[in-house]
């Protein structure tokens, strides 16, 4: 559907993308996730066929962006990180000379704007100029834009940005239910974004790559240690005595010190799931176990994890 | 065709849903004929002081020819006007898409960049073309109390045809490298302005290079054609010139595709 093969973007010196790779099956949610300026809106702008690429190729549906860009162009719908939309036109009149452009044929134009103001949910302010629009309703005529032709991938770069809270969810609920229909990559920063919406994610920072997969595989592939929290009751320096006895203990250390039943935080050698064996020892050591729970990394703690360790060297 | 065909309808709905056809219609308009009005009256001066004269003078009155006194004067001070118009006319039509993030859209989509040019100039030439259309209420006028020759009239507005369109072409030119407007603006004036003058330094330059020089005037011309000449070369000049600003034009848009 969307093959992505050492994708390079420079800008003179600057390296925009670097060698970025991925792929994106027939009907998935492609989460592309990466801090402002990692080089989200130049991978996206080169399988639009906006920017050419500086090396490695990008194809969709088998066609190349540089060879046959007008067959690329035909099946993919974009929404830049502004829409593209023209203030003074009506959005019935807009999405006309949309549809115009894209080539949609005359014979089933009416109904592809109707039905596309319908799943956007335009439908009501078809009269209205686009200027007097509010930027939520904005948004959603530059989604209905990028539906208009019935494109087979959908390229939407941070769908949701300068939104308030409640016109998030409405264009989330929008882009998930076109899922399945179209093949979809939307770009973002907001983390919370792409756990609701996407299948499978690809984090990007620095114009590299750091991770990919779906957000589960992401989250159990990059952990590298496991984490238990505990609240055991008793003297602190014989319950963090008990717990570094344990097998496979990496590390202990207790969050309130100055009290007795504080929590204790267990790192884990990875793999070795010691849970049983920590709720035996502190038995056995005749302190009681209030708690025992292991802690999850969320997608924020491996999103931030890769993208400061790049940083850093 | 029918991707050009929308551009064209696109921009054309855009002029005259704004109020910028209209004000430049009647800012246009009201100066051409203020200057009409003038060089009306100044026929009738002469016409009067002739006919005084004439009396004292053997064989009648001389005949004084309309075309020559009125029609070729007002086409010759129309294109001043119209070099400071057209440039508001191409001002935004592509620093404003460019500006706004539309040419995004343009750019994504299955149409090719000559498509979105030429609907583009088609547009503002076909507005360029209604507004000088209006000045034919002038020539109405002379008909009604006078009997001007229609042959200098009509190819007059050919040479206006192919004049706006050159002006078109440098105006759009001028909008694809910027997109900021008003630079827009101001480099098309300079553009045009230099064009206009060019065959002034012809004066002072070699015999070849004097030639070049005049030959590049665009407004030299237009005088053909105001005297109801209508020469190939002059026709082939325009068309040239149309064809080679909008070819950099389209090279200018397409660069961002050269820069990998």
């Amino acid at each position: 559907m969307i093959e992505v093969d050492q994708l390079s973007k420079h800008y003179g010196d600057v390296t925009a993308v670097d060698g970025v790779s991925f792929s994106a099956e027939r009907g998935q949610i492609l989460g592309f996730l990466g801090p402002n300026g990692a080089g989200k809106t130049t991978t996206m702008r080169m399988l639009t066929c906006y920017l050419p690429p500086s090396s490695g190729t990008a194809t969709i549906d088998g066609h190349d962006v540089l060879d046959a860009s007008m067959e690329v162009r035909r099946r993919i719908g974009y929404l830049p990180e502004s829409p593209p939309v023209y203030m003074d036109m009506t959005v019935k009149a807009y999405l006309d000379f949309v549809a115009r452009i894209k080539g949609v044929p005359s014979a089933i134009m009416r109904r592809s704007i109707d039905e596309t103001m319908e799943k956007t949910g335009v439908s009501h302010v078809r009269s209205s100029v686009i200027g007097h629009l509010s930027k939520g309703y904005r948004q959603r005529v530059g989604l209905a834009q990028a539906l208009v032709h019935n494109p087979s991938v959908l390229i939407l770069d941070e769908p949701t940005v300068g939104l308030d809270p409640k016109q998030i969810i409405e264009i989330r609920e929008v882009i998930k239910s076109l899922r399945g229909e179209h093949t979809i990559v939307l770009s973002t920063h907001i983390l919370p974004e792409v756990s609701m919406t996407c299948e499978k994610i690809v984090i990007i920072n620095h114009g590299r790559i750091v991770g990919e997969g779906s957000p589960e595989s992401l989250m159990a592939q990059l952990k590298e240690s496991d984490v238990l929290h505990a609240q055991v009751r008793g003297p602190a320096e014989a319950v963090g005595n008990v717990l570094r006895s344990i097998d496979g203990v990496l590390e202990v250390k207790q969050e309130d010190e100055s009290s007795d039943t504080g929590g204790w935080l267990i790192t884990a050698i990875p793999g070795n799931d010691i849970r049983e064996a920590v709720g035996k020892a502190i038995i056995d050591g005749g302190h009681s176990l209030r708690e025992l729970r292991s802690l999850d990394m969320t997608l924020e703690d491996i999103f931030l994890r890769l993208t400061t360790e790049e940083t850093t060297d | 065709m029918r991707n050009l065909l929308a551009i064209y309808m696109k921009e054309l709905r855009s002029y005259f849903v704004s109020p910028v056809a209209y004000v430049i219609a009647g800012v246009f308009l009201f100066l051409s004929g203020y200057l009409f009005r003038n060089i009306l009256m100044q026929f009738n001066f002469w016409c009067t002081q002739l006919s005084q004269r004439s009396q004292f003078m053997q064989g009648g009155m001389p005949n004084l020819n309309l075309n020559e006194m009125v029609v070729t004067q007002f086409f010759g001070v129309m294109d001043f006007i119209w070099l400071l118009v057209v440039p508001m006319l191409t001002m935004r039509l592509l620093a404003e898409e460019k500006k706004n993030g539309t040419m995004e859209l343009l750019m994504t989509s299955p149409i090719s960049t000559v498509e979105i040019i030429l609907g583009k100039f088609f547009a503002c030439l076909t507005l360029y073309m209604t507004i000088v259309a209006l000045t034919l209420v002038y020539c109405g006028i002379l008909e009604f109390y006078g009997d001007p020759d229609w042959g200098p009239i009509w190819s007059a507005y050919l040479g206006y045809l192919l004049l706006g369109g050159t002006f078109i072409g440098v105006g759009m030119l001028a909008s694809s490298v910027t997109e900021n407007q008003i630079v827009a603006v101001l480099l098309a004036f300079g553009a045009l302005l230099m064009l206009w003058l060019i065959d002034w330094s012809a004066s002072f330059a070699g015999p070849t290079a004097a030639k070049i020089l005049q030959y590049l005037s665009i407004v030299a011309h237009l005088q053909d054609f105001q005297r109801g000449v209508i020469d190939t070369s002059d026709v082939i000049f325009y068309l040239s010139f149309i064809f080679f600003s909008l070819f950099v034009t389209s090279r200018v848009l397409e660069s961002r595709r050269w820069r990998r």
